[in-house]
């Protein structure tokens, strides 16, 4: 006991001991404090207390906004609610919640996922909150549970609003769906402007634009009697919810369907937009899915079957499906030759199928295997020449081929309003170098990335919104899939306004016209790779095809569509815009494993330029919605 | 008779949490609308948690100085295993589950902080020296840092509130604890500004104007004052408090318990409470004031006043004058493993002052 070190141990003590009377005089300070906030509550303002406590017979009670709808451009309704009723069960007022459920399904039917969902939420939410065991009940079945209610102890039925999609899978990639709040969002979310609202925006629209959809609680104050039973409401005490406010999108759900219906069984996406002012009039990305099971919580084999699914219906493809962009790349890279004058495109090229790098052995091979013969650069866009568009490569340099790319916004966000948008990639000597591995930049990279294969990346939405800025006379417009909010009250609209996102300064006006002239000749000129659509068109079409690659192909080997399994084959690729005089749409098209641009994609591409150019106006809108 | 003294129980503060342990159940079976699961499974827990400072009392102090950074070292580890597991599982995790029973660590962390910074500081001499001051700090200041993140930020700064007692009874120069307290406030802003998102913003605004959300915390604050305010001098009477009959106030039988005991007992009751508390804890600065031995009196004094710390923000709460953080009464409020933390830091006092050098006269 006596091994305690030498201590100044008198002045520790003294000290310690006046630290501690210190802090004993703040406790009955603080005590004291106390006393005289309780004295001022419960003797000075006694009676006004007094007073509330009597009449505390009022229980604020919160009434959840309607949240708004979502309707295409001509009024066609997306998303909607209707009431239905739900049956809830508040699990503290339940003495044996087994033979309770079991009673229940002797009533109505309860099938093996409403359980189970059920069990879930028994699990995870507090037990004094009223669960929902089945929603959207038949009035029959609602009546059959109010008849026997008084032998269900706890058991409760709400008139609620639903949530629905009514055309189910059309457009669910930019609708997207409500579900319940989960725990990670509770985290998040200002938790009072969500009382008495179980449902969140989870994807798309919902969810990109939940603020505006989900309106403002309101409350109601409900009186009680001395049991504390409730016996109605006090009208002057209610604050009215304010409704969220409706959403009218850019999309046509005509359009929408027509892209989706074409695509049909195959994966893809198509894109289509109005080049002048950025709005998105088609969305697509197949295969679709339907939202409405997401509602109240999908059970767990429809996820994982849509989870497993091998063409992956969860990914919106027109969103974040990167993609090499192939040959579409070339009128954007003639572009960037005409205009920094790097590249003499004065100057005739010989095709002869295959292009080597000086001093080198490897060929960078043509797709047509004979050759184009002798290219000026209109004549490589018409034909899609690889060899010409390797030779602008090498002469233009990556870092003038990525600076002219990224002003068409390839390779970063297009800022279209939708939330979890994919930025695809432009390489680069320094994107490269900033890899783990920290390779350098080879001249072959070069070489490829002339004709859009690489690492190369883009989403179909950068592709129709970099074909939108030749259109658009080097304007880039920012993609909008909203095209108004409205207030459902006075139905007034507030216009979700163009804004243009970049520009290009063109130094010579007629650089852009040689373009826009090849490119129309794609389609209508002799030779061009898209004359299959370009014939019988009534209007002219300035486009260009692209195939990217999925398998890399050995040096003395050829492609076989027909003999390379379906999965490895090519994608199709197509960007258009029309007509060409005066841009009204601009279209990308990409079919997954599709082949060549001009069989697969092309032709999707004309039928949604027909149908807006030629039919919509005539037809009236919206003919082609599909039924919920 | 066996001598209490015998057994190391010090018999004025048995008395004290006798008495309010006996407080505890009755306003429990009112504001559980007198079902007696409540007020029984209470009973359950404070015996348990009489068993523990019993058990805790018998330890000499000796041995809980040579335990503390091995307690510190298991609690940290626990606090990072649950960190872990919380990540894997992307969601709040406070909880470690041992199968048997589900605890918390941070639980581990209220005694294991002060025990630990008690014990680091008593190594050498005091007052500290600006070295041992920021090793205490830091001390203090990694494990309330990792129970903030879990996220659990009303026990991370009790936790924080238990160590700085320790620092400041060491003596902790009085400049440096108005430089500290400078430091603090100029970082409030910094913090505000730059680290919290728009979303933290609201709550914390929300906390200090529960008019923001009528149908929250606001509603508990409003509550709460009216049933507190009409109470009045004498109390409604015990079971005849309306407000928690007519299930106005929310969470009666744990952090606003205060409210239906000033209800039903009034300032008179009040005053009684009060005497109870403030008797506990000048007994617990007492026991610290007389301790022997530098380690002993540091833990008693940080131990009895994070006790304090605790009925002073609760009722603060209740009250209106503190924002709603959700600590509970001590030993009063229905309440699960924090009852045998509790008791465990009263053994403790016990212990210290039970276990003598001198031979007892």
């Amino acid at each position: 006991m006596l091994n305690i070190p030498i201590k100044d141990y008198f002045r520790e003590t003294r000290i310690f001991n006046s630290r501690l009377s210190f802090t004993a005089v703040i406790v009955l300070l603080l005590c004291l404090t106390l006393l005289v906030r309780l004295v001022h509550l419960q003797v000075v303002s006694h009676t006004h207390y007094a007073t509330l406590s009597q009449d505390n017979r009022i229980n604020p009670v919160p009434i959840p906004p309607v949240r708004g709808m979502i309707l295409d451009t001509n009024g066609v309704v997306l998303a909607q609610n209707y009431p239905a009723f739900t049956l809830e069960i508040t699990p503290d007022q339940v003495d044996d919640m087994g033979a309770l459920l079991g009673q229940l399904g002797g009533i109505i039917q309860l099938n093996e996922t409403d359980l189970e969902n059920f069990r879930k939420l028994l699990r995870t939410r507090p037990s004094f909150e009223s669960l929902p065991l089945r929603t959207r009940l038949s009035d029959e079945e609602a009546a059959r549970i109010a008849i026997q209610r008084p032998h269900l102890q706890g058991v409760e039925l709400h008139a609620r609003l639903q949530r629905h999609y009514p055309l189910g899978e059309l457009g669910i990639h930019f609708v997207g769906y409500v579900g319940r709040i989960n725990d990670e969002e509770m985290e998040t979310i200002n938790t009072s402007a969500y009382r008495g609202t179980q449902h969140i925006g989870k994807l798309g629209v919902e969810r990109s634009y939940e603020d505006v959809l989900l309106g403002r609680v309101g409350i109601k104050s409900a009186v009680i009697n001395a049991h504390g039973r409730g016996i109605g409401a006090l009208e002057d005490q209610r604050i009215a919810p304010v409704a969220g406010k409706n959403i009218y999108l850019n999309i046509d759900a005509g359009m929408q369907a027509l892209a989706e219906n074409e695509l049909g069984e195959r994966r893809g996406a198509v894109v289509a937009m109005n080049p002048i002012n950025g709005a998105i009039l088609t969305f697509a990305s197949t295969p679709t899915y339907d939202p409405n099971p997401f509602v109240n919580g999908i059970d767990v084999e429809s996820y994982d079957a849509l989870l497993e699914n091998p063409d992956k219906p969860l990914i919106n493809r027109a969103l974040n499906g990167q993609y090499a962009p192939g040959s579409t790349i070339k009128p954007f890279l003639g572009l960037a030759a005409l205009e920094t004058g790097v590249f003499d495109t004065k100057e005739r090229i010989n095709c002869q199928g295959s292009f080597t790098l000086p001093g080198t052995s490897h060929r960078f091979r043509d797709w047509k295997k004979k050759g184009h013969g002798r290219m000026d650069l209109h004549d490589a866009i018409v034909q899609s020449c690889d060899v010409y568009f390797y030779n602008l490569a090498v002469g233009l340099g990556i870092d003038a081929m990525t600076d002219f790319l990224s002003r068409f916004g390839l390779g970063r966000k297009t800022g279209i309003d939708l939330l979890l948008e994919s930025s695809g990639l432009v390489p680069s000597p320094e994107w490269k170098q900033s890899q783990p591995d920290g390779e350098p930049w080879y001249l072959g990279e070069t070489v490829v990335t002339g004709i859009g294969q690489g690492p190369f990346l883009v989403t179909p939405l950068q592709l129709v919104s970099a074909v939108s800025v030749l259109a658009n006379e080097g304007v880039r417009m920012r993609p909008r899939i909203v095209r108004a909010t409205e207030d459902p009250i006075t139905h007034e609209l507030r216009d979700n306004v163009p804004e243009a996102a970049t520009q290009i300064i063109l130094s010579n006006e007629h650089n852009l016209d040689l373009i826009v002239q090849s490119m129309a000749d794609v389609v209508h000129g002799e030779g061009g790779t898209g004359r299959r659509i370009g014939w019988d068109a009534k209007y002219k079409i300035a486009g260009k095809t692209g195939t990217a690659q999925v398998i890399s192909i050995g040096q003395e080997e050829t492609y076989d569509a027909e003999t390379t399994p379906e999965r490895l084959r090519d994608h199709a690729l197509f960007i258009a815009f029309a007509p060409v005089d005066s841009p009204q749409l601009a279209v990308a098209v990409i079919v997954e494993n599709g082949g060549g641009g001009s069989v697969a994609a092309a032709p999707i591409a004309r039928k949604i330029l027909d149908f807006y150019l030629l039919k919509r106006d005539k037809q009236g809108p919206a003919r082609q919605v599909r039924g919920g | 008779m066996i001598s209490l003294q015998h057994w190391h129980i010090d018999k004025p503060l048995l008395i004290g949490l006798i008495l309010l342990s006996c407080i505890s159940l009755l306003v429990l079976y009112s504001a559980s609308l007198q079902a007696a699961a409540i007020p029984l499974g209470q009973l359950a827990r404070l015996a348990i948690g009489f068993g523990v400072m019993l058990a805790v009392a018998q330890i000499r102090p000796e041995h809980l100085k040579r335990w503390s950074p091995y307690i510190f070292a298991i609690g940290l580890l626990l606090l990072l295993v649950v960190l872990a597991v919380g990540a894997d599982t992307k969601g709040a995790q406070r909880w470690l589950n041992l199968g048997l029973f589900k605890f918390q660590p941070s639980e581990i962390m209220k005694l294991g902080v002060p025990m630990m910074t008690a014990w680091y500081l008593a190594r050498q001499n005091l007052p500290p020296r600006s070295l041992q001051i920021g090793g205490a700090i830091l001390i203090v200041l990694i494990p309330s840092y990792l129970i903030a993140l879990q996220p659990d930020l009303g026990t991370a700064l009790l936790i924080t509130g238990s160590g700085v007692f320790v620092i400041f009874l060491a003596g902790m120069n009085w400049f440096t604890v108005i430089g500290l307290l400078a430091l603090a406030g100029t970082a409030v802003p910094l913090v505000w500004t730059y680290l919290m998102h728009e979303y933290q913003r609201q709550r914390v605004l929300m906390l200090f104007d529960p008019t923001l959300d009528p149908l929250g915390a606001g509603y508990h604050t409003i509550q709460s004052m009216i049933a507190v305010g009409s109470g009045g001098f004498f109390g409604k009477g015990w079971l005849n408090g309306s407000q928690a009959r007519l299930d106005f106030l929310p969470e009666s039988s744990t952090d606003f318990i205060f409210a239906v005991f000033a209800e039903e007992f009034g300032l008179i009751g009040i005053v009684v409470l009060f005497s109870l508390y403030v008797f506990v804890v000048l007994r617990g600065l007492f026991i610290a004031f007389y301790a022997q031995e530098t380690y002993a009196r540091l833990l008693a004094g940080s131990l009895t006043l994070t006790f304090f710390l605790y009925f002073f923000v609760n009722i603060g709460m209740v009250t209106g004058i503190l924002p709603v953080v959700g600590v509970p009464l001590p030993i009063i409020s229905y309440g699960g493993s924090s009852i045998v933390t509790l008791m465990a830091a009263f053994g403790i006092l016990m212990s210290i002052h039970t276990h003598r050098r001198i031979a007892q006269a």
